[in-house]
């Protein structure tokens, strides 16, 4: 009820916005708010650190004079900061050129059906229950071994959000979410080798948090395994990527069939459409309407309504991602991915981890990547790596400083497996892959 | 003093906020028996214009502003933060951060100016150097001239961007400082096509003065063709190679190695939380005798300067390595406290709505006895590295990388193939102490920069004369 009205009070912001924005000559405009409170609490070495209070706010418009476009945005909701917020975009819009492909999506595809996605879990922890979970968690880690031996602490964190939205073809819809997490970070420590590791669970609903006690028992366990590492000889061998960094491979390929980099020809895979990108077995699909998903959202950045939709199947590249404007530039539709995709998901193989070491045999299990080196145009892939040494499906001994590279084209098209160890932290849902061959580069 | 003066009139005035408030709203921070507290004003306005596909195809403006309130005693800090510049609001802020202490006890402090400060930037808003129609005709001049320069060239993006922010902070001394910060950037991208085959080259720079920067000199052109020079040689690059070997890094940008190698190593937070692999190690040898670094704040008009940091503190040359020896840290004042040094000015914050940290500002090398080309000369087999992509660095094991984007094969002492670039990985207590040979090249990068930490992006500047380093992991796939 309470919320619904606040929803309603920023609904008639946008709306102010849009009609500012007509009243200074705009002959189409699109706006959008967001009203962020929360609270993050860390404790470190048992004792609390860190109590910050978060209230943000923001508000943004894109008006249009005919074909000619400019944005504004402002952290002050005043009146008087909104009128001059639609004029500095209007002033901009006087200056950028005739773009015949610019303006708004078309009306039909606008979302028209807003299904609850159950998105909002207020967390009623408060100050005095947040410190006491992050000692705990952290508890959990110091006291694992005695090897543990010191912490960069753990975090709890709790927000809530109202999003708004409008555009003056008559869309306005808003809804309020809220995004809860618990991290915990420590070292571990014998002769020489320091090495530090976390792990933290994050979702809509605080009751689907993992516990405070597994989380700093697995950040423990995650530090100590590291200790030790060793580099590797220059070869070549079968890579594991594990589910907690493979969703960066998948990154990467969702980079390169965005209209952006296609439109501007800077993607590897270009005119791919329709063609075997990845073996048979891959299936890729968006999945924007699950209940209490991190990525779920019933219309896009611009109001354009989201679909359940394959990007892969039979291995092969189905569809781009598309904003109005992108899928304008390429002459297509379309779909429904302003702002990127949500929920993308790999199905499942068939195997969990422990098969997957075993189908490697021998080879590289990557656990953490290093660095940005990835070359979007050409696919050139080189990265920093750590993980484990695995011979005959066995892990031997952890490795660090080494480089992993290969060609993102040869990477995809060489998967060997998806495993059925699901990380559902993020936006990007895969099992651990096993890659054919990389390069290895160490000593 | 003038600039406090501006600085009032631009975030405090419009909102009715009296020095008479900022004293209320500490005087309430410090009724509960704080160690340290401070209230940071901000306002900043910021804009950016972009060329693409032949057209000027966006614009966008920006108005930021707000305050954020901290209190901290020992190793605790209590914070909020409100894009509502009130009295109000910020005394029911200040409430809410001091309950990270329990007792109460009554102060009273009343404001006083800051000493004044020496000034290494101007501060007339940079937005308005330039009319938004010279802008564009910049833009366009810059583009065109670019796209002219190659006919395998197929697309040019140019973006030019600014920002003016000033900043307010008042610390539990009463004391009260000001800094009205310019920064502007440009960027040129290109992709070039020959044969079925494309490559990307990118250049920008910029730093805390106004767009005239960039039609002086002709800098935008300059950035054109640099640009387009990269992609040109990448569009015949060769593998690159896979394995340990010797590294000759350029001068300039590739400075990146020192400030993910060592820099982050250095900051205080992690050093008094020995969570480091410098940690404990001041006094020791952690490079060999050739290198002397330093992180300065004091560079007049450089991306990464401050006249005063986030805290107030003004910001100093601080030397980090000294001939090979690890001298000190970079702090903010809850490290410089807590570890019993003086703060050296690297107290920085993304906005008022994120705490401070020690992060560096411009961090380079000085400059040694080599000619470059004496070095490249040294070398049998080996790699020259001479422009950068980005880096990253796990402090705790000291593991860090750093991505080449133009790099060349040396053999037999000369530069001979181009060759893709590939990520270099290595270990930030070791590197240094590789270094063989340093050149008398020094140079700073052209002011393009931006580092993160805990989620927060501050403008940084790097620097470095040529370095032979002897070995360092090359990740190629020509094994």
């Amino acid at each position: 009820m309470q919320n619904q009205q606040e929803i309603n009070r920023l609904k008639s912001i946008v709306q102010s916005l849009l009609d500012e924005a007509k009243q200074q000559g705009a002959t189409a405009a699109e706006a959008g708010l967001s009203q962020e409170n929360g609270l993050s609490v860390s404790a470190r070495l048992g004792e609390v650190e860190t109590i910050e209070h978060h209230c943000d706010q923001g508000l943004g418009i894109t008006v249009y004079f005919g074909q000619r476009k400019g944005s504004a945005s402002t952290s002050d909701l005043s009146p008087a900061s909104i009128k001059e917020t639609v004029s500095a975009a209007c002033s901009i819009a006087r200056y950028t050129s005739e773009d015949s492909y610019a303006g708004l999506p078309e009306k039909a595809l606008l979302a028209t059906e807003f299904p609850d996605l159950d998105l909002n879990h207020p967390w009623d922890i408060g100050v005095d229950g947040a410190i006491a979970l992050a000692i705990e968690c952290e508890d959990a880690a110091r006291q694992y071994h005695e090897e543990i031996t010191n912490s960069e602490g753990a975090t709890v964190n709790t927000h809530q959000g109202i999003h708004v939205m409008g555009n003056s073809l008559g869309f306005l819809q808003g809804y309020i979410s809220t995004r809860h997490s618990l991290s915990c970070s420590v070292l571990a420590q014998r002769d020489d080798s320091m090495q530090r590791d976390y792990w933290y669970s994050v979702s809509r609903n605080a009751l689907n948090l993992e516990s405070a006690a597994d989380i700093g028992t697995k950040a423990a366990e995650r530090a100590l395994r590291r200790l030790a590492g060793r580099t590797l000889s220059t070869r070549q061998c079968p890579v594991l990527y594990s589910a907690e960094v493979a969703s960066g491979l998948l990154a990467s390929f969702i980079g390169a069939i965005s209209g952006g980099s296609l439109y501007r020809k800077s993607s590897f895979l270009l005119d791919a459409l329709g063609s075997q990108v990845f073996p048979e077995f891959m299936h890729i699909y968006e999945q924007p309407h699950l209940l209490a998903a991190l990525g779920s959202a019933a219309y896009d950045g611009e109001g354009v309504a989201t679909k359940t939709r394959d990007l892969v199947s039979g291995g092969v590249l189905q569809s781009y991602v598309l904003s109005s404007y992108s899928a304008r530039k390429l002459g297509l539709q379309s779909t429904g991915n302003a702002g990127g995709v949500r929920n993308l998901t790999v199905t499942p193989g068939a195997l969990d981890f422990t098969d997957l070491l075993r189908q490697m045999d021998t080879g590289l299990l990557v656990t953490e990547l290093m660095g940005q080196g990835v070359n979007m145009v050409t696919g050139d892939y080189s990265r920093g790596a750590a993980g484990f040494w695995v011979e005959r499906g066995e892990i031997q001994y952890p490795v660090e400083e080494i480089t992993i590279a290969g060609n993102l084209k040869d990477i995809y098209k060489n998967l060997l497996a998806v495993g059925n160890d699901v990380d559902y932290r993020g936006n990007i849902r895969t099992g651990s892959i096993l890659v054919e061959q990389m390069s290895i580069a160490g000593e | 003093m003038e600039l406090l003066n501006l600085a009032r009139q631009t975030i405090l005035t419009p909102y009715g906020i009296q020095d008479g408030d900022i004293e209320k709203i500490m005087n309430r921070l410090l009724s509960s028996p704080v160690d340290a507290a401070d209230i940071y004003f901000q306002s900043s306005h910021s804009e950016s214009w972009v060329m693409e596909g032949g057209i000027i195809k966006e614009g966008s403006h920006s108005i930021e502003q707000g305050a954020g309130v901290r209190a901290v005693s020992g190793e605790k800090t209590g914070f909020a933060y409100s894009d509502r510049i009130e009295l109000s609001v910020l005394l029911e802020a200040a409430n809410n951060v001091k309950a990270i202490v329990r007792q109460g006890q009554d102060a009273h402090v009343g404001l006083v100016q800051a000493a004044n400060r020496q000034q290494f930037y101007p501060v007339a808003n940079p937005l308005k150097s330039l009319a938004d129609q010279e802008k564009i005709d910049l833009l366009r001049k810059v583009e065109s001239e670019t796209r002219q320069l190659d006919p395998r060239i197929e697309e040019v993006i140019v973006s030019l961007s600014g920002g003016h922010e000033s900043i307010l902070v008042a610390n539990q001394d009463g004391s009260l400082a000001a800094d009205i910060r310019p920064l502007v950037r440009m960027n040129v991208t290109v992709i070039v096509v020959e044969n079925g085959k494309r490559e990307q080259g990118s250049m920008g720079g910029g730093g805390r003065s106004d767009y005239r920067y960039f039609v002086e000199q002709d800098r935008g052109l300059a950035y054109g063709k640099e640009a387009v020079r990269q992609a040109l040689v990448n569009l015949d690059a060769e593998e690159a190679p896979a394995g340990n070997m010797t590294v000759v890094l350029g001068s300039g940008w590739p400075g990146i190695l020192l400030h993910e190698a060592i820099g982050h190593g250095l900051e205080g937070d992690f050093n008094r939380k020995g969570t480091s692999a410098f940690s404990g190690r001041v006094g020791e040898r952690v490079a060999s005798d050739l290198c002397t670094v330093v992180d300065d704040g004091t560079l007049p008009g450089r991306r990464g300067s401050l006249s005063i940091d986030d805290e107030g503190t003004p910001t100093e040359q601080t030397v980090l390595i000294e001939n090979g020896i690890l001298k000190g840290y970079m702090q903010d004042k809850l490290n410089a406290r807590l570890m019993g040094v003086k703060p050296t000015g690297n107290g920085r914050r993304e906005s008022y709505a994120s705490l401070p940290m020690p992060r560096m500002t411009n961090t380079y090398m000085l400059p040694g006895s080599h000619n470059p080309e004496d070095i490249i000369k040294s070398v049998k087999k080996g790699l020259y590295a001479k422009n950068f992509a980005g880096g990253q660095v796990d402090i705790t094991s000291g593991k860090f990388v750093f991505s080449a984007s133009e790099a060349y094969l040396i053999e037999n002492g000369k530069i001979t193939r181009a060759v893709k670039g590939a990520t270099l990985i290595g270990n930030g207590p070791d590197v240094l102490t590789k270094v063989s040979m340093v050149g008398n090249d020094l140079e700073l990068d052209s002011g393009v920069g931006t580092c993160g930490k805990d989620g927060q992006s501050v403008p940084v500047g790097v620097g470095q004369p040529t370095l032979k380093i002897d070995g360092l992991t090359v990740g190629g796939t020509s094994v």
